[in-house]
């Protein structure tokens, strides 16, 4: 009698155990998750703030260098294809397009003077390459929670839960090579 | 030493927070301890003496929520926003995006001397101020570089941590002190007076309270600066990774550490929250024992080997 009763509070016991660790591992995933989504919120406003100012610096380039067509179709299609993109692989397809157009855009501008001396043009310019400089840090932070994520629904035991529930995978929003190389750092280092 | 650093934040936080813990209920447990035997040496009866502790935490507490507005205060420095300070404010607006922080307010502290420091209980409630020096001298990598360090501590709690870390020890030193004295110049004559048995155990607290007088402060000192070397190297580490680029930092250290001005506005209370110690100390092994910063020497050579 006794004997059975033991048994019993150790199988309890297990279950209980077995339940909380469940628990545990599906509210750190769902953790995981939502701070991944955080994430490409942080890079989905920098992306919106880019194609705002583009219809601004078409109109303006217009202005001086009408006849520049091929480059100034270039821009309005690669953003085009930005905002209709679904999903971080498609938009950072899109959006690294989108630099290639704006960087020969910018590049021809230097052959027309009166161009470079107009002081909206000056400030979008600028704007823009902040704006680039921040989608790349914004991608840097939204790829080191992605992979967290990814890692997570992808090792035993937590695959279990997240095969259970249907967690599924973050694309990672990847870059052509830019001017910042990635350069490994190692996070172990003895003194 | 081995820096073992987790890629997230949220991971750098989570053990932070754990060690914040174990240093607060440390220094609970040591501030209690003192203000017992604080009691007992003034006399007070037993079931009171621990009470003593509580205006020791109050005036603890009010410390912990001032001592920003305080540091900012005493280093002169002044708020500047976007207008000002365009370029500085779009690199931590851009470091901050990369981190995953809020955006910290940002000051500028008219010095030549180049150097920088963050302060802010959260990095909600976080600042972050650079001198003039700063801005002058080091070029945009290398800035970049500084004020990766600086956000890579308010991202850690690093501050959080080292303000509490000051507080006890002023604390301690403060009732250090104040026991000191009482065992040599007052309370003598009053356990004479009670003079009834007793005694041996009176000269044994009397003997605690004088050892524990002199170690304390000690060891508080030690505590203060071994963390704060340990957070030092982290954030290093987090910042290099924040810009990809440890050679930013590594260079601008070596400006800093060879820039002849001192910082006017440094003094002992506030050296720990700089970048670099901001006063002109001399070398040796003693003093390197309660320095508040790593030798820049090796901190240039831990980055220039990531």
């Amino acid at each position: 009698m006794l004997a059975i009763l033991i048994v019993l509070i150790v199988l309890l016991a297990v279950v209980i155990i077995a339940a909380l660790a469940m628990l545990g591992m599906y509210n750190g995933l769902v953790r995981a998750r939502v701070r991944a989504r955080e994430a490409w919120s942080g890079i989905d406003v920098q992306l919106k703030r880019r194609m705002s100012l583009i219809p601004n610096l078409v109109e303006t380039v217009k202005g001086y260098a009408a006849h520049e067509k091929e480059v100034l179709e270039n821009v309005t299609r690669a953003r085009a294809m930005l905002e209709q993109a679904g999903g971080a692989a498609q938009a950072a397809q899109a959006d690294n397009v989108l630099t290639g157009a704006l960087r020969s855009l910018f590049a021809v501008s230097e052959n027309y003077p009166q161009l470079r001396a107009n002081e909206n043009f000056l400030e979008l310019q600028q704007e823009l390459s902040d704006i680039e400089e921040k989608i790349a840090f914004a991608r840097q932070f939204y790829n080191r929670n992605v992979m967290d994520f990814n890692t997570r629904i992808q090792v035993f035991p937590s695959v279990i839960i997240a095969n259970m529930f249907n967690f599924e995978r973050f694309d990672f929003f990847e870059a052509e090579e830019t001017a910042r190389e990635d350069l490994q750092v190692s996070f172990t280092q003895s003194n | 030493m081995t820096l073992e650093q987790p890629v997230l934040i949220y991971d750098r936080i989570a053990g932070n927070r754990r060690n914040t813990f174990i240093l607060l209920a440390l220094f609970v447990l040591v501030l209690a301890g003192l203000s017992i035997a604080v009691g007992i040496v003034i006399g007070l009866p037993y079931p009171l003496a621990p009470f003593l502790i509580i205006p020791i935490l109050i005036f603890a507490v009010i410390s912990y929520y001032s001592s920003s507005s305080v540091t900012l205060g005493i280093s002169g420095a002044k708020e500047v926003t976007k207008e000002q300070e365009p370029e500085l404010i779009r690199k931590v607006e851009n470091l901050c995006i990369g981190a995953g922080l809020p955006m910290p307010k940002v000051y500028v502290i008219e010095d030549g001397s180049p150097n920088a420091f963050a302060t802010g209980r959260d990095p909600e409630h976080a600042s972050m101020a650079v001198t003039r020096g700063l801005l002058d001298k080091l070029d945009a990598l290398e800035l970049e570089g500084v004020l990766a360090h600086e956000l890579s501590h308010i991202g850690n709690y690093d501050i959080r941590m080292m303000t509490l870390v000051v507080v006890f020890f002023g604390l301690t030193a403060l009732m250090a002190d104040f026991m000191f004295r009482l065992t040599f110049f007052g309370a003598g004559r009053r356990s004479g007076n009670r003079g009834k048995g007793g005694g041996g155990a009176m000269a044994i607290i009397y003997l605690i309270a004088i050892v524990g007088a002199i170690l304390a402060p000690i060891a508080a000192q030690m505590i203060r600066m071994a963390v704060s070397r340990q957070r030092e190297y982290l954030a290093d580490a987090s910042g290099a990774l924040l810009t990809r680029h440890p050679e930013g930092l590594a260079s601008a250290l070596e400006k800093i550490a060879a820039d002849p001005d001192p910082l006017g506005v440094a003094n002992k209370a506030t050296a720990h929250l700089y970048i670099n110690n901001p006063l002109r100390e001399h070398k040796s092994w003693l003093n390197n024992m309660f320095t508040t910063h790593p030798p820049i020497e090796e901190r240039v050579k831990l980055l220039r080997a990531m």
